[in-house]
């Protein structure tokens, strides 16, 4: 419990600070909201009333303060760029993003985990070499040229794939498979090749151990010594490295959504970003560090749950 | 424990994996559906739908507040002003059914259409007439949205279909801003919710829009010109990527994209290419208030030793027509052709020219450019190279669209830049970013009496002959003071399915969809 609140502040903490850093920022950055949106064609007078509206011509302190207001109501405040409520705003875009990052993840998961387990048992074979030497190409990779090769290769040759655009599951499942596959691939690929040599090193770290020197002369067959001790022992660096994982996929989104133009959060924050429009930013950043610290929170949990060694401190 | 739960976890992977190979067999019958649909458009009788990719979102779907062309290229389907801005540049009555002008110059009086809907049903007043001026000069409570009409005296509706507006002085130029561009009419009803849910008398209502992903416009049935539009749905998908956009257009995801130039020889055998001259002048400019470039001569010979044809062959591939002042030939009578021969490529005339104002070995200086666009940093590389050979040594600055705007356009804190200016269906409108007390737009600080003068003299000239003569010696001006490198107008590439008539290019962004149909 004391564990929990601790956490609980922490990430208290955490959000404010990040608030009035990206608030800080946006005021430090040139570059003016109502300008950027309005662009050459606009006059003193446009510029003028719409900044009113926005009540950007008032003092910065006031301009916070209001925001954190509104954020304990739950009303994150209007989008300068869309002029709509940034939650809804939000709300129609984490579905894409939440697609496809968990089905990231699950790729990364049932190809990375096998694959490593699979190594592992072969060290030093060619299969070993040969996989090994794989995963530098994979990791080297950038993902938007990884991404523009699958659409120029698969998007364009097998018209199951989609490569503009968002079905919802609502909809269509497989129309919605047929535009989230393809992007969580984009992010899978350079992450199971990091992660499965991960669990490749953790195994055989494991495998080398008295206590598996142990059960195996006391003549366990090989599927449980892996299995049910090896792996088990394992889990706690891999789990560790997967929490990592999550938030590298939530940041891969940001690329892969722009690529496969899949209007996702990161494809809004980008727009955020090059608009100044900080009341947007905010909310995404807000909805970006939400997700990691719960990512970490949920990882620290699991610990105790694999290792009841690991007490909640 | 931990086995079970790894089994848990693999009967999951088998319920997905059972679930995508079924749905690989829905797809298979999903696109056979989409070729039905596909032919279905093929035949009159079905439902047409477009789909229409554009860049960016735009800024308002409010007519009264957005000012981005690129707003416009698309909410201009939605509504109408007293006067329909025509592809030649010309303007024909609208919702206006005719107009008299007063002997003075002062005093319109429209005659404006009856039995025109707008999308909500409600029948066109002049009551509604009068509210979207109203609204437009910050009569009725609320902020001033445009100064287009500060030279408004009065406005006033002396019976119901009936319009009058007064001047305080003659414009000349008046009638261009009672396009949808600048005052489209709005019910007075909707008063509030133009922005949420615009209503307009356009041939298109609006239907649904999504942030960053798309904005739907239905079918107006009750429109007031007979028989249009053909189309039933109009869809504008929003996709910032030019390579991205051939792609959808090749896999058949949209019907309608522009092509950058050195694509089109993928796409020119199964697509239409049409091309549109943007109207736009593409150039780079420089601060004319600081030195060196306060000086004529160091101005001459920069536009000398800067290769056009260098800039059109490897920017547009081919696609644009030189210029040499800030107009483009998409203005018809308006254009005072051969300014573009005037600065022709000559290194070592422009090095003699550099001599005389007193840099016989150049000088070092820098060009900010935005990255919005590829064009605006891949032309300053070319800059760069021809300026070199005259012994100037540019030094390019990057910066995002935000920061060049406060930067560069609203704070003029800049050396050199190179931008396009976007095309208006208005030769005065083109032409006034020059005037001296035009300080929100004469970034260029530039200041020239005559100039000045022969845009004061235009505005009280009322026969079109003359006026064009004024235009054209404003031209002139902007050349002999080689303002600014006017390198070109570049022509905008649409790329659509075979199968689609009806598109209109004007000289301004409108994707008009009125007459668009699929054969």
């Amino acid at each position: 419990m004391l564990y929990i609140i601790r956490r609980l502040v922490l990430f208290i903490v955490t959000v404010a600070l990040v608030s009035i850093i990206t608030f800080g920022v946006f005021q430090i950055l040139p570059g003016d909201p109502v300008k950027t949106m309005l662009g050459t064609e606009a006059d003193e007078v446009q510029i003028e009333s719409l900044r009113k509206e926005l009540g950007l011509d008032r003092p910065l302190h006031e301009q916070y303060m209001d925001w954190v207001q509104g954020l304990f109501t739950g009303d994150l405040g209007n989008s300068i760029r869309f002029s709509m409520p940034v939650s809804d705003l939000l709300m129609d875009r984490l579905p894409v993003t939440l697609s496809v990052a968990s089905l990231a993840l699950v790729i990364v998961l049932f190809v990375a985990l096998p694959l490593g387990i699979f190594v592992a048992k072969r060290q030093n074979k060619i299969s070993d070499v040969l996989l090994s030497s794989a995963t530098q190409l994979g990791m080297a990779i950038p993902s938007f040229w990884l991404g523009m090769i699958l659409i120029i290769y698969i998007g364009m040759n097998f018209d199951f794939f989609k490569i503009n655009g968002y079905v919802p599951w609502s909809e269509s499942i497989a129309g919605a498979l047929s535009t989230l596959v393809l992007p969580a691939l984009t992010i899978a690929i350079p992450q199971i090749a990091v992660k499965f040599r991960y669990v490749r090193t953790s195994i055989l770290e494991q495998m080398q151990l008295d206590y598996v020197r142990t059960i195996r002369s006391k003549g366990l067959p090989e599927k449980i010594v892996m299995y049910k001790h090896i792996l088990k022992n394992s889990m706690i660096p891999i789990l560790t490295i997967f929490g990592l994982i999550t938030a590298e996929v939530v940041a891969g989104t940001i690329i892969v959504e722009q690529v496969f133009a899949l209007p996702g959060v990161g494809q809004l924050l980008i727009t955020s970003i090059s608009y100044r429009d900080f009341p947007l930013v905010q909310g995404i950043v807000m909805y970006i560090t939400v997700t990691v610290v719960f990512i970490n929170f949920v990882v620290d949990i699991l610990y105790s749950v694999i290792d009841p060694r690991i007490r909640l401190r | 424990m931990f086995k079970r739960k790894y089994w848990l976890v693999l009967a999951l992977l088998f319920v997905m994996f059972i679930i995508s190979a079924c749905s690989e067999e829905g797809t298979e019958t999903n696109t056979e559906n989409e070729g039905e649909k596909e032919t279905a458009t093929a035949t009159p009788a079905g439902p047409q739908e477009i789909r229409v990719r554009v860049n960016d979102d735009p800024d308002f779907l409010d007519p009264h507040r957005a000012t981005a062309s690129l707003s416009f290229q698309q909410i201009l389907n939605m509504f109408e002003g007293l006067f329909l801005p025509q592809p030649d540049g010309s303007l024909t009555e609208g919702l206006a059914e005719s107009y008299e002008v007063s002997e003075d110059g002062l005093t319109y009086t429209f005659k404006i259409r009856q039995g025109v809907k707008f999308h909500n049903g409600d029948p066109l007043t002049t009551d509604d007439v009068v509210y979207t001026f109203e609204r437009l000069m910050g009569l009725n409570g609320g902020e001033k949205l445009s100064k287009n009409f500060d030279n408004v005296a009065s406005i006033d509706a002396p019976d119901a279909t009936t319009f009058v507006m007064t001047l305080k002085e003659p414009n000349s130029n008046f009638l261009y801003s009672l396009t949808a561009l600048q005052s489209a009419i709005l019910p007075k009803s909707n008063d509030g919710k133009h922005n949420e849910n615009p209503i307009g008398t356009g041939p298109f209502a609006f239907a649904k829009y999504s942030p960053g992903t798309n904005l739907e416009l239905k079918k107006n049935e009750e429109y007031w010109q007979e028989g249009l539009p053909y189309l039933d749905k109009v869809t504008f998908v929003y996709q910032s990527d030019d390579q991205a956009a051939v792609m959808n257009l090749l896999a058949g995801e949209v019907d309608l994209t522009g092509v950058p130039g050195h694509r089109v020889a993928e796409v020119e055998g199964s697509f239409n290419i049409s091309h549109q001259n943007n109207n736009s002048s593409l150039i780079i400019t420089f601060n004319e208030e600081k030195e060196p470039f306060n000086n004529l001569k160091v101005r001459q010979a920069i536009n000398m030793a800067i290769s056009k044809q260098d800039i059109i062959d490897s920017i547009f591939s081919g696609y644009a027509t030189p210029q040499g002042s800030n107009m483009s030939p998409a203005m018809g009578d308006y254009y005072l052709d051969g300014l573009q021969d005037v600065y022709s490529f000559d290194v070592e005339k422009a090095k003699k020219l550099l001599a005389e104002a007193g840099y016989p070995d150049g000088f070092k200086t820098k060009i900010t450019v935005s990255s919005h666009n590829d064009m605006y940093p891949n032309i300053a590389q070319i800059a760069v190279e021809n300026l070199k050979q005259i012994g100037i040594d540019v030094e390019i600055e990057t910066v995002e669209w935000g920061i060049w705007l406060e930067r560069v356009y609203f704070g003029r804190d800049y050396e050199m830049t190179t931008i396009d200016l976007t095309g208006r269906p208005s030769a005065y409108e083109i032409l006034n970013d020059y005037i001296s007390t035009n300080d929100n737009e004469n970034f260029f600080r530039f200041k020239n009496d005559e100039y000045d003068q022969v845009m004061a003299d235009v505005l009280k000239e009322t026969d079109r002959e003359k006026q064009i003569e004024y235009y054209q010696r404003a031209q002139e001006i902007l050349t002999e003071q080689a303002t600014a490198v006017y390198i070109a107008d570049y022509e905008i590439l649409w790329g659509s399915k075979k199968n689609i008539t009806g598109l209109k290019s004007y000289p301004f962004w409108f994707h008009d969809m009125k007459e668009v149909k699929f054969n």
